[in-house]
């Protein structure tokens, strides 16, 4: 459908250490996946990141934010070095001298997986980054890979009896004032106006949270009022538009990194939605706003215009009767699901003309998407038992209503916000979410089985299958990668050789698989692919 | 996997609106019964995963800000 994928920053804790630094616990992380990795597969099956290419003060509307004006936290294109110096800079001395270590230099901040993701330390808190996909579902198992991986981590800093447990959360707030992120990504093409993007999403961007919420207690960023929301981030989004995203965060963020061909593509960056661990929340989340993103594209979303963006977001979410009106710019009052149905049509209508709907000629994806966005809107307004199966805000209310009937609990009572907190715990004997699942009352997309096989293999239709591959392949040889280069230092040879990768639909398995099985060498394998040696004649 | 994506909305609330005059009201608090026995079962085991001590617990989880 389009090229996609996800970042997700987990909520780091370990309770029997609460005063321990989160920059450093995080490294622990990737530590602890990088050890696994080694085991795994001989010589590493993980790389270090190359830089290169980020430019996080670029501004989609056209022009590059001046490196004194940003906040310190925009500068991710700098690698972190993690020294006593910076964590002393970013939290205070004391925290340092609570912890009372000072072996950071040597942690490893940051990889690149044998599927193609990026495993990294970002601000002061483990981020796993997708792989690039090009469909929904593949986009729901590579994220799903990543919830993996956060807990294969987990599992190996608990059997080291040097290290206080620590646990992680899929979710984006600690409920007391501080909010990190899900982050999603789309390739478009660059000709499509930025004004278009703004002014068709953001209706969207408003209401998708009736489907894709995770649910919170708690309302206010600080969550000083009592209650319950539809979504984790909503309160904390303080902007329209704008390039950053950990303070004043916008409904839409123009951060122009294309991280691709740069004069053929942008990559819209999304910092809006909640984390989900709701297979069928993060389905509809990448498949509807793709869809969108389309409709974008050829001109046809919805000539809708809501007043008052960031209100009527926090609206939304703190209305879980879903029957509030929001105005729209030309008078009219819609609720959240009359401006989702809007949406759907369209979109169902672009999809029936250009053919890509159709059940058995289309793209293998859109005829379930749209069934599944009509099932969803129809359940949300007239079966909310059935809704909450996919639904993930309304699955943690069931639980959260079962504790307030059978326990007569208030919204602010403590169990309520540990049943909130501990639904997203990665750990299946712990997590909520997946206690819900194996009763069989959370809808699948994808089977574990799959989500295994993600964990270690990249998707095969992308440029993160030559990048995996490399990795899993050659990587005593891979001296760094990132989202558009692979660098590699070959035996023998004087200088570094980078292959540039920044076509997202090249380096797939269908163009450099054979060359993958012919090679186990790394020099012969570059050799080959920069055209030095001739590949071998078809059979 | 796929068949999970077939669900028709349109066919299950003409369904339902056709079953309900249909339905004995014993069959519906049978269901509704069920239905809160199953969430009592849930709830019961959830009770035996929470961590303990749930407001220090909540009040531990501080987190450093993210995007």
């Amino acid at each position: 459908m389009r090229v996609m994928g996800s970042e997700t920053e987990y909520g780091i804790h370990a309770p029997s250490a609460p005063g321990a630094n989160a920059t450093m616990m995080s490294a622990r992380v990737i530590q602890a996946y990088a050890q696994l990795t080694r085991q795994r597969a001989a010589g590493g099956a993980e790389t270090r990141w190359d830089y290169t290419d980020e430019e996080p003060l670029h501004d989609a509307r056209g022009w590059t934010l001046e490196r004194n004006q940003a906040d310190p936290s925009q500068l991710t294109d700098q690698p972190p070095v993690l020294d006593a110096e910076a964590v002393a800079l970013a939290y205070g001395r004391e925290e340092l001298e609570q912890d009372g270590e000072d072996e950071t230099g040597s942690l490893l901040m940051n990889m690149v997986l044998g599927n193609g993701a990026r495993l990294y330390v970002d601000h002061a808190h483990p981020e796993y980054s997708s792989p690039e996909v090009t469909n929904p579902r593949d986009a729901v198992a590579w994220d799903a890979a990543g919830d993996v991986v956060a807990l294969s981590a987990v599992r190996r800093m608990a059997a080291d009896p040097q290290l206080p447990p620590v646990n992680l959360y899929k979710n984006n707030t600690d409920n007391k004032s501080v909010s990190y992120g899900s982050h999603e990504n789309y390739l478009m093409p660059r000709v499509v106006p930025f004004g278009d993007i703004v002014r068709g999403l953001t209706p969207f961007f408003i209401t998708r949270q009736v489907m894709c919420g995770a649910g919170r207690v708690g309302l206010g960023q600080d969550s000083s009022r009592a209650g319950y929301q539809i979504s984790q981030r909503a309160d904390f989004f303080e902007a329209e538009v704008g390039l950053e995203t950990t303070i004043r965060r916008p409904i839409i963020n123009t951060r122009d990194e294309p991280h691709a061909t740069a004069d053929k593509y942008r990559r819209l960056h999304v910092i809006i939605g909640d984390a989900n661990l709701s297979q069928a929340a993060n389905y509809l989340k990448f498949g509807t706003t793709a869809m969108v993103l389309s409709l974008i594209e050829a001109g046809l979303a919805p000539r809708v215009e809501v007043h008052e963006p960031v209100a009527a977001l926090q609206a939304v979410s703190h209305d879980t009767s879903l029957t509030a009106t929001l105005r729209l710019l030309d008078g009219r009052r819609v609720t959240a699901l009359d401006l989702q149905w809007m949406y759907h049509e369209a979109a169902a209508k672009l999809a029936q003309d250009t053919g890509v709907g159709d059940a058995v000629d289309g793209d293998g994806h859109t005829h379930a998407l749209l069934e599944r966005w009509a099932a969803t809107l129809t359940d949300l307004d007239s079966d909310r038992t059935a809704a909450a199966s996919s639904v993930e805000w309304l699955a943690k209310l069931s639980l959260l209503e079962g504790y307030r009937q059978r326990d007569g609990l208030e919204w602010n009572d403590a169990r309520l916000g540990l049943v909130d907190l501990q639904w997203a715990d990665v750990r299946p004997e712990k997590g909520l979410y997946y206690r819900m699942l194996a009763r069989g009352r959370m809808d699948r997309i994808v089977d574990d089985e799959t989500i295994a096989r993600a964990v270690t293999a990249p998707p095969s239709d992308t440029r993160a299958y030559f990048r995996g591959r490399c990795v899993s392949s050659f990587s005593k040889d891979v001296v760094g990668a990132s989202w558009d280069s692979v660098i590699f230092d070959v035996p023998g040879h004087g200088r570094l050789q980078r292959v540039p990768t920044r076509e997202p639909l090249r380096g797939t398995e269908a163009l450099t698989g054979g060359l993958f099985a012919r090679h186990k060498d790394t020099g012969s394998f570059l050799a080959e692919l920069l055209g030095q040696t001739p590949p071998p004649p078809p059979a | 996997m796929a068949g999970q994506e077939q669900q028709q909305p349109q066919s299950r609330e003409t369904e339902f609106e056709d079953d309900a005059p249909a339905t004995p009201p014993a069959t519906g608090d049978a269901q509704a019964s069920a239905a809160t026995q199953g969430v009592d079962d849930l709830l019961d085991e959830i009770d035996g995963v929470l961590e303990s001590n749930a407001e220090e617990f909540v009040r531990a989880f501080v987190q450093k800000g993210g995007q």
